[in-house]
């Protein structure tokens, strides 16, 4: 007990830190993949063969491949061999990357989301859409998105939890965040190894318990009466 | 082009609102709709019947382009109907469309349902939007109804909430693709006496449907249609009382028996 104390009068404050960390590249991914995810939606359903073409191979390339590997790719590749820099603060950049990274890979799982939320909406509803001379994106805006969307918000709110934890696999692009810390602190605090792993896992069942709670009473409270 | 249809209709009395020439249609293997002509001139109610499966749904949805056709030109008040694009929408809204399954938007109220139309596809001012829209809802009575969703109405209410949306277009011409079909039969005269109506004051009105109490009632002329094709065309009193074809005689004996 007074080891466990003493870890947290040594690495309290940057276990906090480091876990807000973990929580902006959520809350910046969490943005970037909803669009980015949305968009794509639209792509995969359209009437152009081109964009569905498109949608669908996005999709297949980036859900399939590791989070790892897109990160290491975004490091090591896009920083390191051609040199983009989106700040000229070296840990802002990483950080940004890693942005990056988790919102390629997550846009394809929103984009999956929000169709088989498009799924739940009947035929009948574009058509009426079209029928009153609405055309593709309007329809899609005023007409199918609001009720995918509400259809969505169970497979969403999945893809927010998967996405919290994965922000750990920044560490693959040197972010500091929660799972790079925990390593430091397993190396130099072995005595008590075990209740650091217990209290990281505690850090994200905080914040995922909440998510999953919320997402299930939306999804209830917003369902669409038919 | 002009947006409000009652301003050319000196023209449209010459020309047919809807004219169908020679459309072809295919499901696979299936030929649905076979050499289908048909001219539908200003104010009349043509009422389609036939057995299910006779490509009388289909026909009314090529109308707006609901199905697409293979060869074969239609034309909306003399303009043909284009393949995609902003003018199908265009054209689209001069084309009012009831469905059997009501299909009114989920999520909006019974006034939005009304007014999305006029506001989004015509640019009409909100305000302006829903003087119409209660206007039409008082006409197909169910004006104390409009802050409700669609799924807290009646059957009955619904359909007659669709005819609204359809009517706030200020449609040309408006299609009616079973409108009776998926309700309760005590809902169905509601509905009907609001087609009836509609019919009385003008409207020209595709009705495919299988009400011959309305056929007979409303129809300026009725095509049978069996197999694809367009077997009989006459007036309801010939029809009903002395059909030509042998597979119309076998349809309203069918009807008869019961």
């Amino acid at each position: 007990m007074q080891g466990y104390l003493s870890l947290w009068d040594e690495y309290g404050g940057q276990m906090v830190s480091a876990f807000w960390g973990n929580l902006q590249l959520t809350f910046w991914a969490a943005i970037g993949s909803l669009v980015l995810g949305t968009i794509l939606a639209l792509m995969r359903i359209s009437p152009v063969p081109s964009f569905r073409a498109f949608g669908t191979s996005y999709v297949n390339i980036f859900r399939n491949t590791p989070l790892t590997i897109i990160m290491a790719f975004g490091v090591l590749v896009l920083f390191g061999v051609f040199q983009v820099q989106f700040s000229s603060d070296f840990n802002l950049n990483f950080f940004q990357i890693a942005i990056l990274g988790l919102t390629i890979y997550h846009s394809a799982f929103v984009c999956e989301a929000i169709r088989s939320g498009v799924n739940t909406v009947p035929l009948g509803q574009a058509e009426a859409a079209r029928a009153i001379g609405l055309s593709f994106m309007p329809a899609a805006r005023l007409v199918i998105l609001p009720q995918a969307f509400r259809g969505a918000i169970a497979p969403l709110g999945n893809v927010l939890i998967a996405l919290i934890k994965n922000t750990t696999v920044a560490v693959a692009g040197s972010v500091a965040e929660i799972s790079g810390l925990m390593k430091t602190m397993l190396e130099f605090r072995a005595d008590v190894g075990i209740l650091i792993f217990l209290t990281i896992a505690v850090f994200f069942v905080i914040v995922v318990i909440p998510v999953g709670l919320l997402t299930t009473y939306l999804s209830k409270k917003l369902a669409v009466a038919r | 082009m002009s947006t409000d249809s009652h301003s050319n209709s000196a023209k449209s009395d010459l020309t047919p609102i809807v004219r169908l020439s020679a459309v072809n249609k295919h499901y696979g293997q299936l030929h649905v709709l076979q050499n289908i002509n048909l001219e539908v001139s200003k104010g009349e109610v043509v009422v389609v019947l036939g057995p299910s499966g006779s490509g009388k749904s289909t026909l009314c949805r090529t109308i707006n382009r609901l199905e697409t056709i293979d060869t074969g030109t239609i034309e909306i008040d003399g303009k043909v109907l284009p393949e995609e694009g902003k003018m199908l929408a265009k054209l689209r809204a001069d084309v009012g469309m009831v469905f059997q399954s009501f299909n009114l938007f989920a999520h909006k109220s019974i006034l939005e349902n009304v007014t999305l139309g006029p506001i989004k596809a015509k640019g009409m001012k909100k305000a302006e939007a829903d003087k119409l829209a209660m206007s039409l809802l008082e006409r197909v009575g169910v004006a104390n109804q409009k802050d409700k969703l669609p799924a807290q109405l009646s059957g009955g209410q619904q359909q007659r909430v669709a005819i609204a949306r359809a009517l706030a277009m200020r449609p040309k011409v408006m299609l009616f693709d079973e409108p009776t079909s998926a309700l309760d039969p005590e809902m169905i005269n509601e509905v009907l006496d609001t087609m009836i109506g509609l019919a009385k004051e003008g409207m020209t009105m595709i009705v495919v449907t299988h009400e011959m109490g309305f056929a007979r009632k409303a129809a300026d002329r009725v095509i049978f249609m069996d197999g694809g094709q367009i077997v009989e065309e006459s007036t309801p009193e010939q029809f009903f009382t002395n059909p030509q074809s042998a597979r119309a005689k076998d349809f309203l004996g069918k009807l008869i028996t019961h």
